[in-house]
């Protein structure tokens, strides 16, 4: 393929993409814009992310050898890409550092921002404390129920939880509150979005800040097998942990790149989170033009995914332009197969992951025994799952 | 020329100021909206703004989203709407109909396809929330072809060189955002809008409307004193909620003409 390079000056891949915003957000937006185009390249910004990276979330992450899986399932290799063991426990806090650091540099005191699964929520609350600055999560009220332990945990770390009663009470609606309260407080605040979605240059930066994850892989992979692997492999949601692992292989074109959206109930009940894989079409939410599950009226439609972080309608521009690229394959993975995949990282690895990452493990789990031995599938471990024991153990009928 | 400009003509000759309400199609029941358009017409409107429902509409405050939620329960859709504006002109051809909404439903409609049903059923501008004009272009040359006006909003936090872009691309008039935040927030600082009004003026000869925070009477009357246009959206909504059916269309033209009365009543 040729040279990649996306997005235009105006934050457009390919067709995807833009700032689709109301006129009460386009200056805050462009604003936004023109300070992160300063000091994304600037030497001292660039040196102190690298120095929160390595200091306080402490990276790199390990990539570790899923052998006595990868031997159960037989075929080829598994190895994890350790964000699970990052600080807050998982990639979130990657952008919420970079973003943290913009928003200090902006002199903005106040930092809001949505959440789903409650990991994004973590980190911004950590940023903010680490920070010090007030901080306000948005959360749909049904995921504050089901990730009841990160609610706490955003509490004690001084932020303010908002749960979001209107609409499907998830993800969404979450990102629309925040919205809300933006355009009522943009002087005073800094929006840390959580997923590489939204306005630009919200896409471009989330990547930005998470590429250091496919970075240091491409360094750690040649130190462990000699090579890049065959395949990587990451659950998408909006999209923030497979871009910050794909983006730096967009290149390589002898690595094939896969994203695992919800499959849910099954993409034929309609009950699912995976617009890419079920051929949504084109729309427009959030700020940006991307494929989006939607009725024929145009209306958004309720997802269902058991992982809250991944429960939303649409997906990141980078991800819709690398699909109709073919640069990348789109797959879904039904709530059951991503169960199965946790019990067998708990069973096998002694790693407990989130069931956001169980879903790019489980496709690693089907295709690998279709695979020779020599191969190797990179899977990015985007997080642990201690949040997730009050669903898992739900569904088995524990009471905890 | 076309309706919005006529109204606002005939009213600049008479030396008064336009009174825009806004509903949204299909709240609180989709058989109910024609009679509001006409009661809201009886009662002193000189153009409707009528909202198209949105599953989430980002922009909106909770009054409004409310409205949105009602009328989806009722699978209130964009071809809906359509055809609510059809009948109201089944007897009014004068009063312009502005859509306001966001630009989902109508990219899921096709622009084209919205375009020439607009101009068949009797609509004349179109407000796409979140389209803003760099990302409208395509999309608007097709209400172009078909004569709908696009309007755009201006903000208080708008540059002066987003004003320059908005003016160039918007037909029709200029809505201005009197506050920061959602609609039906907080009260609005008539000086700061006096002189972004003032602002817009000096760039375009298209009339300016103001709207998001006109709560009574007494704010819309302020108002008038200081725009063409009054838009008065969360309050129309907020007395919808307060009625029953039978009373609703009665209750709106009430409530418009109390408006009506206030802005007449300015020293000219």
């Amino acid at each position: 393929m040729g040279k990649y390079d996306f997005p235009d000056a105006r934050g457009h891949f390919g067709t995807f993409g833009g700032i689709y915003m109301a006129e009460t957000l386009i200056p805050a937006v462009d604003e936004l814009w023109r300070q992160y185009e300063h000091f994304r390249d600037d030497p001292g910004f660039k040196a102190e992310f690298a120095h929160e990276l390595a200091h306080y979330v402490g990276r790199p992450s390990p990539i570790y050898h899923a052998k006595r899986l990868s031997d159960h399932f037989g075929g080829a290799q598994i190895y994890l890409k350790r964000e699970d063991l990052n600080h807050t426990g998982a990639h979130k806090i990657n952008n919420a550092i970079g973003q943290a650091l913009l928003a200090k540099r902006m002199g903005k005191k106040r930092v809001i921002a949505e959440t789903g699964a409650g990991m994004h929520g973590v980190a911004t609350a950590t940023v903010a404390a680490r920070f010090g600055m007030e901080c306000v999560v948005y959360m749909g009220a049904e995921d504050v129920q089901r990730q009841a332990p990160n609610v706490f945990r955003m509490k004690l770390l001084g932020a303010t939880v908002v749960p979001v009663e209107s609409g499907s009470r998830t993800l969404k609606d979450a990102c629309n509150e925040a919205i809300r309260d933006w355009v009522a407080n943009c002087d005073s605040t800094f929006y840390i979005f959580g997923t590489a979605a939204g306005p630009h240059p919200y896409p471009m930066m989330v990547r930005d800040f998470q590429c250091v994850i496919g970075e240091e892989a491409k360094r750690q992979m040649p130190q462990l097998i000699g090579r890049q692997p065959d395949v990587v492999i990451a659950c998408v949601g909006g999209g923030s942990n497979a871009i910050g692992m794909f983006y730096p292989y967009i290149e390589e074109e002898n690595v094939r790149l896969i994203g695992v959206e919800a499959g849910g109930h099954g993409i034929a009940t309609g009950q699912h989170a995976a617009p890419l894989t079920a051929n949504a079409k084109v729309g427009v939410l959030h700020g940006n033009k991307v494929y989006l599950m939607q009725d024929a009226d145009g209306q958004i439609t309720e997802t269902h995914s058991i992982s809250a972080g991944l429960d939303y309608p649409g997906v990141g521009p980078e991800h819709c332009l690398l699909k109709d690229i073919r640069r990348a394959d789109y797959v879904a993975i039904n709530d059951d197969e991503a169960i199965a995949a946790f019990d067998a990282l708990c069973c096998f690895e002694g790693i407990i992951p989130a069931l956001e990452s169980s879903h790019a493990l489980a496709h690693a789990l089907k295709i690998a025994p279709t695979m020779n031995r020599e191969k190797a599938i990179l899977v990015n471990l985007s997080g642990r799952g201690d949040k997730d024991m009050n669903t898992v153990a739900r569904l088995k009928g524990i009471t905890l | 020329m076309s309706r919005i400009q006529t109204v606002f003509d005939q009213l600049k000759q008479q030396g008064r100021k336009a009174l825009i309400p806004f509903i949204t199609a299909g709240d609180p029941h989709p058989q109910a909206t024609v009679s509001m358009m006409k009661a809201l017409v009886e009662g002193g409107a000189d153009m409707l703004e009528l909202g198209v429902p949105f599953s989430d509409p980002m922009a909106d405050g909770p009054t409004i989203q409310r409205a949105s939620e009602r009328a989806l329960k009722h699978h209130v859709s964009l071809r809906h709407v359509l055809e609510m504006v059809a009948e109201f002109r089944a007897t009014n051809t004068t009063t312009p109909v502005v859509l306001m909404g966001y630009g989902n439903p109508i990219e899921a409609m096709g622009w084209e396809t919205f375009a020439k049903r607009c101009a068949e059923v009797g609509v004349d501008g179109a407000l796409t929330v979140d389209f803003p004009p760099e990302e409208s272009g395509e999309a608007f040359q097709h209400l172009a072809r078909h004569g709908i006006d696009p309007i755009f909003l201006l903000a208080p936090t708008s540059a002066p060189e987003r004003v320059d872009a908005v003016v160039a691309a918007a037909r029709g008039f200029i809505y201005y955002v009197s506050l920061r935040g959602v609609t039906g927030a907080a009260n609005l600082d008539l000086a700061e809008v006096a002189a972004k009004v003032a602002a817009i003026r000096g760039k375009t000869s298209l009339p300016v409307g103001v709207g998001f925070g006109v709560r009574d009477a007494e704010t819309a009357k302020a108002v008038a004193n200081i725009a063409d246009a009054v838009v008065v959206g969360s309050r129309m909504v907020q007395e919808i909620e307060k009625s029953d059916e039978k009373n609703v269309a009665a209750n709106l033209a009430r409530l418009t003409r109390e408006l009506r009365a206030a802005m007449d009543s300015i020293n000219r």
